[in-house]
Order: structure tokens, then sequence, then C-alpha cells
């Protein structure tokens, strides 16, 4: 047997829980290889370090006959793989069409546009998605959504084509022509091996070789055949159960639903008529009705998408609908209706505990908050923690729960109150088979023994067979509403999952495409992975700006925004003080006193405020903020003045604002020369020289000395730096929390590509922003650039290529979205406002801002601005500058490169 | 009773979650400690620095001694340069103040002609040039007739001039630095904290799962409120009396008590600001926006950076239903003029007002944005 991966000893942790231990196989070449296992069993991590999208931690692992955790050899042999990781359409761009996410990993793999548009083409034939060619990927549904991926994990001809739970959450339909596309391909005759990772057992049915984990551990591997032999079961479900070690197999029990004693006189629990949902032109619900009686188990049954969620959501009162009523115990439920609240326990499709809380935390903080008295919360919680098996998990954080007892988590969460209904919107979703049946029987032992009304959707065609009534639900409408049995009878079917694909049948015009899929290789010769390639940078830069332009609102708010910052701050910050408020505490009253004051109000710096009458009234309005500058003339002022003796003015400042205070000393000092002079004036004649000498003062680049011309030059290179920042790091970050970054681990994209690429977009828009400002400061400010413009541009295209880098800088090691931004924020506002020269120069600085101010980029580009704006500079006088900016892109780009993983932990 | 201990526990549940979130707790404790130091040092003195150049035609004595006047802290160490320098090196910002000194200068004041002296001064530095020109005239004003006199009682004005600083009397520009420091990070910090928790809770979906439980738009807001509002609250304590008084020795002369008791107030505004920007963004980068929209005016124009009464008439307005802006002005009211209650009480209304204004938004685009979340 040939094997195409060979793992030996590889082990992997994520902290201190072990993802996969020890695992040694060979994986067969040429096949449909399943890795079968609940969730969280390693699976997932198996197939990443296969792919090599994941770094090897420990063991040995061969790919192709060659070690993939060596670098050179996984860039070589990357174009042979295509991997496909788990999550619906995870690896997609929602905002992009079909058409266009399926280019969009072409030009990853170099592909020219003539060969790009003629594999797209065959691909989107052979998958029957020509007709939604032009649809948003956002908009097809969870089935569509994973044909997608596979065409997009298919542009390149892989050898291998790893899948990672493609299936999970898509209709049974869809699922079945899924696989019957995957068949079709391998037909083809060019022997690609596909791996795949499923949680239905009834899909593993159909591989060539399954390996059965659990726990990070391999429990066997075999043909399916082989393992039903081994284990004496007749279906796979129970073979698995079967390979489990002792303890867990003993937790499992066989699954009996006691019938429902019907009460003849139930009231309805739940009444819904003609529900209908739409957000904008999508109807997300259709005209629902359905009631389910009190005591009744009623399922939802549905693929992701079809509207299960929203009428849910519009039963719980979280949502109005649109159209129809929807009552809960005769009421309709509303926003603001606590007292229903209790009545009603609710489970979010996703987890939606506090992850940060221990078990006791969530369970503690859920019955305080619902009230429950406070002598029986503790038993109850108590209670809790016994009946749902939580209590060796009693002080873990529910972050660190394995799914399925996060999901007995919620569950306890939800029933705490002891509430009259449930409502659980697919509890079991990714959720182990023992863990289900498990969690399954808590839900009967309330039903049957509590009397609560369970309303429940799910994907899973045997948790539908133990509902007591069930609604098959596709595309916002309701098939048929009927006892499981009731279904599969009015159909003359075997299983409910025939009942409903035929059902589904009747709707869907299907469009699979029949035709055998013929040779898909317009050209077969394999592209060399080329060290760079600007096919896939453009590749990048082109994408993010088709998301750009179809996020019209972060469009036109950064540039708006921009504009209007400009505005604000232009005007806003001013070194010229005026208006600064004055009094006087006159002890002399003589005409020379209120001549000397008159001077003072005349003039357009000082306003004059009530005159003061005592020190004490001085510090207490001084005090207040009231009084900036305060005068005291002493008794006998105009006296001493006209005999010529000397007297003295006292002045009080200020000075809880230095800088202030500093400006209001040099005018009080000149308004007092100037009436010295005048003085003079009027009693000499002439004015006598104060000084031997002339001081000539030549304001230079701004004669008028004027705040405007030397603040608004300084806003354009602040505006410059938060707002692309911000841009760009959110959305590197974006990727990897809503996981498309994958798409960078798994394809030939170099470091150097990815930063450029996506880097393009945001510079054009920053440089878009930039002539914003540049024509405001002209037409709004009269503030013109008097040097080289063509300096100034390059200037600016050159600080934004650096701005945008350190977003991507940032970005690098920040995991989430919030830190990303409050993190941009702070770590570029304090430099720019204080360190980079708009109020000191940084030669004036010392310490740690000095040392940033010499560092930070914003500086160098505040000079070139203030010297082309005022000083009519051109490029030969500031090459300086440019010089230290250009050694600042290459440090951060070559920071950025370094710190970006192309791979993950 | 039950609203209150509602608000409580969802605030405990906050303050764990931020709790989990390491990276924002180092930024946290940067942003109060680092931050503000770093900030506060970086100059001492007003004019601070100044880098200073001068021509020298005449040299004589007098000119020596006039170069020799300027020093540090204020000017940097003055540099000798030829006449042809002084464009080229105004134009590469090397110095703020060129002061030309010619020919006989000496020589021509004995002799009363009278001649000029040149100060070039570098314009687009506003701060250094509108204070510094004014140090130039008196140095060089005190060393000529100091040197003409030696050491006879000169000749002075007919009206002598004291002038005296009241609170800060050398002006330490730390003094003011690092308060203005934690004010902003204050500002930045509650809204960034509040608005992103929002988000998080909206992207988690943890959000509808509060929603389906018995509590009230306003409890899931106020617990938020006062959590976040607290965490900053007690950094900035922290802040003020350790980093501020303690390393930075800045005298505070009104009670500490008080200036905290406005933090507390101002926090509720700014939290629930956050909160407001919350229920208006749907997503992260959204917010971004908003935020960064915001929080720039905020600090650059409330009065920490600029003199409030210097922008035009309709900014001063607009920023007067800014919480920060009564903040600034309040803090520099009692941390260095000493200022009570009876002086700010009107700064204090109009917070109260204006986060008053900002929660009942909040609250209502809080339950419309609910009811209309998918």
């Amino acid at each position: 047997m040939n094997s195409i991966a060979t793992l030996n000893g590889i082990s992997h942790r994520y902290g201190n829980t072990i993802a996969v231990d020890n695992a040694t196989l060979e994986i067969p070449s040429g096949c449909m290889v399943g890795f079968i296992g609940p969730d969280g069993v390693g699976k997932s991590t198996l197939l990443a370090l296969i792919s090599g999208v994941r770094i090897l931690q420990q063991g040995k692992l061969e790919v192709f006959g060659g070690d993939i955790s060596k670098r050179e050899y996984r860039e070589s042999v990357c174009p042979r793989i295509a991997y496909m990781p788990q999550g619906l359409g995870k690896n997609l761009y929602m905002s992009l069409s079909v058409y266009e996410n399926i280019d969009f990993f072409g030009r990853l793999f170099s592909q020219d546009a003539k060969e790009r548009k003629e594999r797209v083409f065959e691909l989107l034939e052979s998958t029957g998605l020509t007709p939604f060619k032009d649809r948003p990927a956002g908009q097809l549904s969870g089935g569509m959504k994973q044909k997608l991926g596979l065409c997009c994990a298919l542009i390149h001809d892989p050898d291998l084509l790893i899948l990672d739970e493609p299936t999970t959450g898509v209709d049974p339909l869809s699922r079945r022509q899924f696989w019957e596309l995957i068949d079709r391909l391998r037909n083809r005759g060019d022997g690609m091996s596909v791996i795949v990772a499923t949680a239905y057992m009834e899909e593993a049915q159909r591989f060539d070789w399954l390996i059965a984990m659990d726990d990070g551990k391999i429990l066997a591997e075999g043909s399916p055949k082989e393992l039903m032999a081994t284990t004496n079961c007749d279906n796979l479900d129970a073979a698995f159960i079967r390979l489990l070690p002792e303890e867990k197999q003993r937790e499992h029990r066989f699954l009996v639903v006691p019938p429902r004693v019907i009460d003849p006189n139930a009231v309805l629990a739940i009444e819904a008529e003609n529900l209908t949902m739409k957000f904008g032109d999508f109807t997300a619900v259709d005209h629902v009705s359905f009631s389910i009686e009190k005591g009744e188990i009623f399922g939802f049954l549905g693929s992701n998408g079809c509207g299960k969620t929203t009428t849910m959501k519009i039963l719980t009162g979280l949502l109005s609908p649109t159209e129809g009523t929807a009552k809960l115990f005769g009421e309709e439920p509303t926003a603001n209706d606590l007292e229903t609240r209790k009545r009603v326990g609710y489970m979010t499709q996703a987890f939606s505990l506090y992850l940060e809380l221990s078990v006791f935390q969530n369970l503690l903080l859920h019955a305080q908050l619902f009230h429950l008295p406070p002598e029986q919360i503790e038993q109850r919680v108590e209670e809790m923690l016994l009946h749902f098996h939580l209590k060796e998990y009693k002080d873990t954080d529910a972050a660190d729960l394995p799914l399925g007892i996060r999901q007995r988590l919620s569950l306890a969460v939800a029933v705490i109150h002891k509430p009259e209904m449930l409502i659980l919107d697919e509890p079991t979703s990714g959720v182990d088979p023992v863990s289900r049946d498990n969690f399954w029987e808590l839900l009967i032992d309330l039903s049957r023994k509590d009397g609560v009304t369970i309303f429940v959707s799910t994907h899973f065609m045997n948790e539908g067979e133990r509902c007591d009534r069930i609604s098959l639900m596709h595309q916002g409408k309701v098939l048929a509403n009927d006892t499981p049995q009731g279904l599969v009878r009015s159909r003359n079917k075997e299983t409910l999952e025939d009942a409903f694909i035929d059902y589904l049948q009747e709707v869907e015009v299907v469009n699979t495409a029949s035709k055998s899929i013929k040779s898909l290789h317009v050209q077969h010769q394999r592209k060399k992975n080329n060290f760079f390639s600007l096919l896939r940078l453009f590749g990048y830069a082109y994408r993010e700006s088709l998301e750009l332009i179809r996020d019209p609102i972060r469009l036109i708010f950064a540039l708006l925004g921009t504009g209007i910052l400009m505005l604000i701050l232009g005007f806003g910050i001013t070194m010229d003080v005026e208006d600064l408020s004055f009094a006087a505490l006159d002890q002399d009253g003589s005409p020379q006193s209120r001549q000397y004051l008159q001077n003072l109000s005349g003039s357009r710096y000082f306003l004059e405020h009530k005159p003061l009458h005592s020190m004490e009234e001085l510090d207490q309005r001084m005090k207040s903020g009231e009084l900036s500058i305060a005068f005291i003339i002493p008794p006998h002022f105009g006296e001493d003045l006209k005999k010529g003796r000397h007297t003295e003015i006292a002045v009080w400042v200020d000075g809880a604002m230095p800088f202030r205070a500093e400006t209001i000393k040099g005018y009080v000092q000149g308004m007092h020369i100037n009436y010295i002079r005048q003085l003079a004036r009027d009693t000499l004649g002439y004015i006598p020289a104060l000084t031997p000498y002339n001081v000539e003062m030549r304001y230079r680049y701004n004669q008028d000395f004027k705040s405007i011309y030397a603040m608004v030059p300084a806003v354009l290179p602040m505006l410059l730096i938060f707002i692309p920042s911000i841009l760009m790091a959110l959305s590197v970050v974006r990727e990897k929390e809503l996981g498309s970054i994958t798409n960078f681990y798994a394809t030939p994209v170099t470091r150097l590509e990815f930063l450029i690429g996506k880097q393009l977009p945001y510079i054009v828009i920053s440089m878009i922003g930039f002539l914003i400002l540049l024509i405001l400061a002209v037409l709004v400010f009269d503030v013109y650039p008097k040097g080289s413009m063509v300096t100034l541009i390059f200037g600016a295209l050159l600080y934004v290529t650096i701005t945008t880098g350190i977003g991507f800088l940032i970005s690098s090691f920040m995991e989430t979205q919030i830190a990303a931004l409050a993190g941009t924020a702070i770590l570029t506002l304090l430099p720019t406002i204080n360190f980079s020269g708009i109020k000191d120069p940084v030669s004036s600085l010392e310490g740690v801002g000095a040392f940033i101010g010499y560092i930070f980029p914003a500086t160098y580009f505040i000079n070139i601005s203030r010297g082309i704006f005022s000083k009519e500079l051109d490029f030969k006088d500031l090459h300086h500058d440019f010089f230290a900016m250009a050694i600042a892109l290459v440090v951060i780009s070559v920071f950025s490169m370094l710190l970006l993983k192309k791979q993950e932990k | 009773m039950n609203h209150l201990a509602n608000i409580f526990r969802l605030g405990i549940k906050e303050l764990r979650s931020l709790w989990h979130d390491k990276v924002m707790m180092i930024m946290i404790a940067y942003s109060f400690t680092i931050a503000i130091y770093v900030g506060a040092t970086a100059t001492s003195t007003e004019l601070h620095n100044a880098p200073i150049g001068f021509v020298d035609e005449d040299h004589s004595a007098l000119s020596h001694k006039i170069i020799e006047d300027f020093y540090p802290p204020r000017f940097g160490i003055p540099q000798i340069i030829s006449w042809t320098q002084v464009d080229t090196d105004l134009d590469a910002g090397l110095y703020t103040f060129v002061i030309v000194i010619p020919n006989n200068f000496e020589k021509d004041i004995l002799s009363k002609r009278n001649p000029d002296i040149q100060v070039n001064i570098d314009a687009t530095r506003m701060t250094q040039a509108g204070i510094g020109a004014g140090y130039i005239q008196q140095i060089i004003n005190n060393e000529v007739s100091e040197y003409f006199s030696k050491g006879k009682t000169t000749q002075t004005l007919p009206i002598n001039m004291l002038i005296r600083m009241k609170y800060n009397p050398n002006l330490t520009s730390s003094w003011f630095g690092g308060v203005m420091e934690m004010i902003s990070m204050i500002s930045l910090l509650s809204i960034v904290l509040t608005g992103a928790a929002l988000i998080r809770e909206r992207e988690h979906g943890t959000l509808e799962h509060l929603m389906v439980m018995p509590l009230t738009a306003s409890e899931i807001i106020l617990a938020k409120v006062w959590s976040m509002g607290l965490v900053v609250l007690v950094s900035a304590a922290f802040a003020l009396i350790v980093v501020i008084e303690g390393v930075l020795q800045v005298p505070v002369t009104g009670s500490e008590l008080l200036f905290l008791l406005t933090a507390l107030l101002t926090l509720f505004a700014t939290t629930s600001m956050g909160i407001f920007m919350g229920t208006i963004a749907r997503t992260m980068p959204q917010l971004g926006l908003i935020f960064i929209l915001t929080i720039l005016p905020l600090q650059i124009l409330s009065g920490g950076i600029t003199p409030f009464e210097s922008m035009p008439q309709v900014l001063q307005n607009i920023m007067f239903f800014t919480p920060t802006s009564h903040f600034v002005n309040i803090a520099q009211a009692i941390l260095y003029r000493g200022a009570g209650l009876s002086v700010i009480w009107p700064h204090m209304l109009a917070i109260i007002g204006i986060g008053l204004a900002f929660f009942f938004l909040a609250l209502l685009m809080f339950r419309r944005s609910l009811a209309s979340s998918t």
C-alpha cells in the first residue's frame, strides 16, 4: 500500500490541553480516507498538520514522502495540496461573488487570466453553481457554500484534497450531492487522494479507509467493513461506541423514548401563526405556522440558515416578526416581558455562556440573575452540578471544557430556574454521539418527568426521530409537520433522511450537473512555485479592494471622517492665546491707574472683568478659573508716577497651564512697555529709546504668526496616521478572527506578497484621504503648499505606506479586534500628539519622549509637510527626512514580515 | 432591590471578563503608568531646549557674553554658524532661533548709534517661537544693561512690573503634562472598554442570552458603566497618587478625593458615550472609525493641549457638550488652584447633565438596536 502521509509519534497541545497524543499512522494514497470521531478529539488538528497549515510541535510527519515541517519542502509541495477548513464557508469572502471567490484562489496559484477563466467555468459547470456565479457568497445556502469552498480548493488540481467536516450543518440533499460530486471528481482517473474528517457516521460508511479517533488518540483504523467486523456491529455508530474505552462505553445507554401521555385538556404552550421575518429583501422565515402542546418535545429539522434560529428568536421575543403572531402560554412575547422570560429557558445556537467564568460561577450568576431565593441558590446549583454530571468540572473555566460538557452546562444554565418551557437552538451541533445521547437522555427526563415543554432544533436525523413531532424546514418554509413516523410513512420511505430528501427534491429545482466531469485540466503542467509573484500579490490587493468597495459605510466613514476631523482640528488647535480674562485690584483709583488699565482692556488679547476689591477676592476668583491675570496697582500710583518716584505693579498669572502662562507673561510685558512708551510720548513729546539697540524680530515662514499656518500642515500627518493604521490593523485581525487567514497559510502566497497585497488598497484610500485634506487646506483654510507639490505627494505616499505598515505590524501581535483597536489607538496617539513635533520640536524633548520622537515616522513627515507648506522647500532640502522615512519603512516591513506567521500555532 | 442586585452581578461578570483579557490589562497598566510618566517628563519647562544659533559678526566681549547667556534647560547649547547658513539651517529646522549680532555691535552701542540685532524665528513652531521671543529680548536686554553699567545701579523703567505665577511658580511642565495625560487616558480607556465590551457581547451572542433573561436594558448598560468605570477610576487613583504625586513629585493643592469624585462623574458620562457608540456601530471596524472620530477632538480640544478660550466660539460651544472639557477645567481648578466644591459645582452639574443625556440616548439606541438585531 502506497502512503500519502506518514505520521510518526505526533503530539500537539494547546496550552495544557493535549489535542493529539502520540499519533502514528500511515495514510494510504489514492483513496478516500475518513477521520471519524466526535468534535475536539484532534481530527482538525491532524488535518491542519498534514496540510502544513499548522506548526508541527512534536513527532515526524511526511507528506508525499518529504518532511512537511521543513519550510522549503512545504513550499514546494504546497501547490499539490488543497485544504478546506472546518466551518461553513470559513475561508470564503462573504461580500465577494461566487466567481470572484474562485478567481481569487486562481490568482493565489499564479494562474493567468485565460487559464483562470477556463478553470472557473469548468468548476462552476461541474458543481452546478453556474447560475449563481454573480451571487455574493454570504447569500448562499450552507450546501452551496461548501460546494463553492470545494471549487476554491480544486482550482489548482491538487493531488491531495483535505476536507475538514465539509458537510456539518448542511441539509441532507446537499450533503448527498456533495459526496456525489467528490466521487465524480475522483473518478476522473488521476487518483486524487481525499482525506476527510467527519462526525456523521453514515457518511463515513462510503469511505475506503477509516481512522477512528478519541481524546487525541487513534482507536482503530481499517475499512468500514473491517471496523464493523472487529466490533461485531452492523452500523458504524455502534461500532465507534464499541471502540471507545470501557468507562466511556459504560456512560452510554441505549436511548428509549417513553411514550408521552397525552392529556386531552393540554393547553398549547406555543402557537405560531403565519410567522414571517424579512431582513431587507431576504425572507428568513416565510409564513410559518405550528403549535406545540404542553409537555411535548417538538423538533425543527433543517439545514443551517433555513430559518430555524430566526423562528426561535421570534418566540423568545428577541425579534419582532414582520408578519404573523407568536404566542407563548397564550400571550405574545415582547421585549420587555420579564415575567414570561422567567418561565422560559433558552439555549442559543453558538455557545453563549461566559467562557471566562468557571462552571460554578456561570451557574451561580444565572441563579442569581433569575432571583432564586438566596437560601435555595446553593442547593440548586449543587443539584445542577450533580444532575448534569458537572461535579468534576466545577471550577474549570467554561473556555477549557470539551464541547459536549459545555452543552451540558448550557442546558443546566437554561433549566436552573425550573422553566416550564425550553427553547434549544441546535444544542447538539458538533457534539459526539455518546454525549449527544446523554444530552437527549436529560431532555427526555425533563419532558417526561417534569412535564417541561421542549422546542428543539437540530440537523441530525436520528435526533429528529426522538421528537414527539417535527417540522421539516427549508429556506424559511415548513415543508411538513407531523410525527417522525408519520412523515416517513407519508413518503413511503424507510428512513427520515430519505423522506426529508424526498420533500426537498419536490421544492428545490435540482441542478446537479449530472454530466460526468471530463478531464478538468486545461493544461496540466504545474506552475513552479516562484519566490515572488505579482499575480498573487495583485490577487490579494484586488480582493481587498473588492471587499472595501462592498462596504461603502466603512469607506465613506474613513474619507468623510478624515475631512471632518481636518475641519475640527484645523480650526481647533490654536496656539494663538486670546481673550484672556483679567481684573484689577486698583488701590489707587487715580486717572493714571485707570489709563493704565484702559490700555490693557483696549487690546484684543485681554478681556476686562469687573474689578477686584481685596486679595481674598483675587484668590477666590483666580481659583475658580474666572481670571487668568490679576493686576495690583499700588496706592499712590498716580502720584508717584507724576513725581517720578519708583513704583511697581504686581501681576498674578494663573500658572495652571504653563504654556498659557508663559504666553501671558510675554503679552503682559509687551503691553507694559507699550504703556511706558506712550506715557513718555505724552509727557516728553517723543519716545526715548528704552534700549541702546534695536531688536528686529523676523518671524519667518509665518509672518503674521498665525497658528493656522503652523497647525494645518501638522494636522495632515496626524490624520494620515490614525485612520490608515487602524483600518489596516483591523483588516488583518479580522481575517484572523473570521478564519480566512487560512488561505494565506494554505496557499503559496509569500509573506511579502500578502503584506503588500493587503496594504495596497489602504494606501490608495489613504492617498485619496490625503488629497481631500490638501483640497480642504487650500480651499477652507487658505493654507497652500508653497514648495514642491510633487515632493509633498511623494512624501505623503511614503508616509501612508509606513502608517498602514504600522497597522500591519501592530496586527501581527493582536488576536482580537478590540485589542487591535485599543492598541493601535494607544500606541499611535501619544507619540503623534506629544512627541512628533506638533507642539515642541523633537530636538527640545528629552528622555524617552525624545527617543520616541526621533524614531517615530510622523516626526519626519511633519517636517516635510511644514517645509513644503510654509518654507517653500523642495526635495533636496528635505532629503534627510525622506531618508529617515525610508529607513522606517524598511524596519517596519521587516518586522512585520518576521512577526507574520505563515503557519498556525 | 432586584435591579441593584442584577446590576451588581452583571458588573462582577464584566470585571472577570476583563481580567481574562491579558493584553487589555497590560494596556491599561501601561496607559496609567508609563504613558503618563513619559508624557510628563518629555519637557520640563514650556520653553525647553529651544535650539538656537548665532551669527556673531561682532566678535566682541559683549557678543560673547550675550551668547553665553543662552543655556539649557530653556535653550539648547548655542551653535555658532556663518551668515550663509542661516537660511538653510532654518529651512532644515535645525534651529528655532537664529540671532545675528552685526559687525561693530558693541562699538555702535557705545557711540549711541542704535545698532540692529536681528532675531530670526521659525514661526512654524508656534509655542517655542512665541514664548522664546520674549525670553530672548529679556536676556539680551539684561546683558546689555549689565555690561555697560558695570555693577552700578542701572536706570530702570519708571514703573516696574513684578510678574508672579500662581499655583506653579516655576511653570514646571510636568505638573501639567502628567495630569493632562491621565485625563486623556481616563476618557480614552473608558470609552473603548465599554464600547468594545458591548460589541463583543453582540459578536459572541451573549447579548441575546442576556436579553432572554429577566433583565432590563438599563441593568445591562449600568452594569457595564459601573464596572468599567470602576476599573478606570481605580487606575486613575493609582496614577494620581503613585505616579503623579509620588514619582513625578507634582504637588497637588486641592483635595484628591474631590478630584476622584469628579472623575467618577466624568466616567459615568464617558462610559455612557462608549455604550452609545457601541449601539451605533455594528462591527468592530465601524466602532473603530466612530471612536477615532470622537476621541481625537476630545483629546486635543478639551483644553489639555491648547488653551480652551482661544478656540473659535463655535468649537467652544460644541466642546461644551463633551464631558472632558469640563473635566479638564475642574482638574486644573482642584489639583492646581486648590478649588473646592463651591467653585466647581457648575461644571459638575454640566458633566452630570451630559452623562445623563448620553446614558438615556444609549438606552434608547440600545433598545432599538436589540429590536432590529439579527
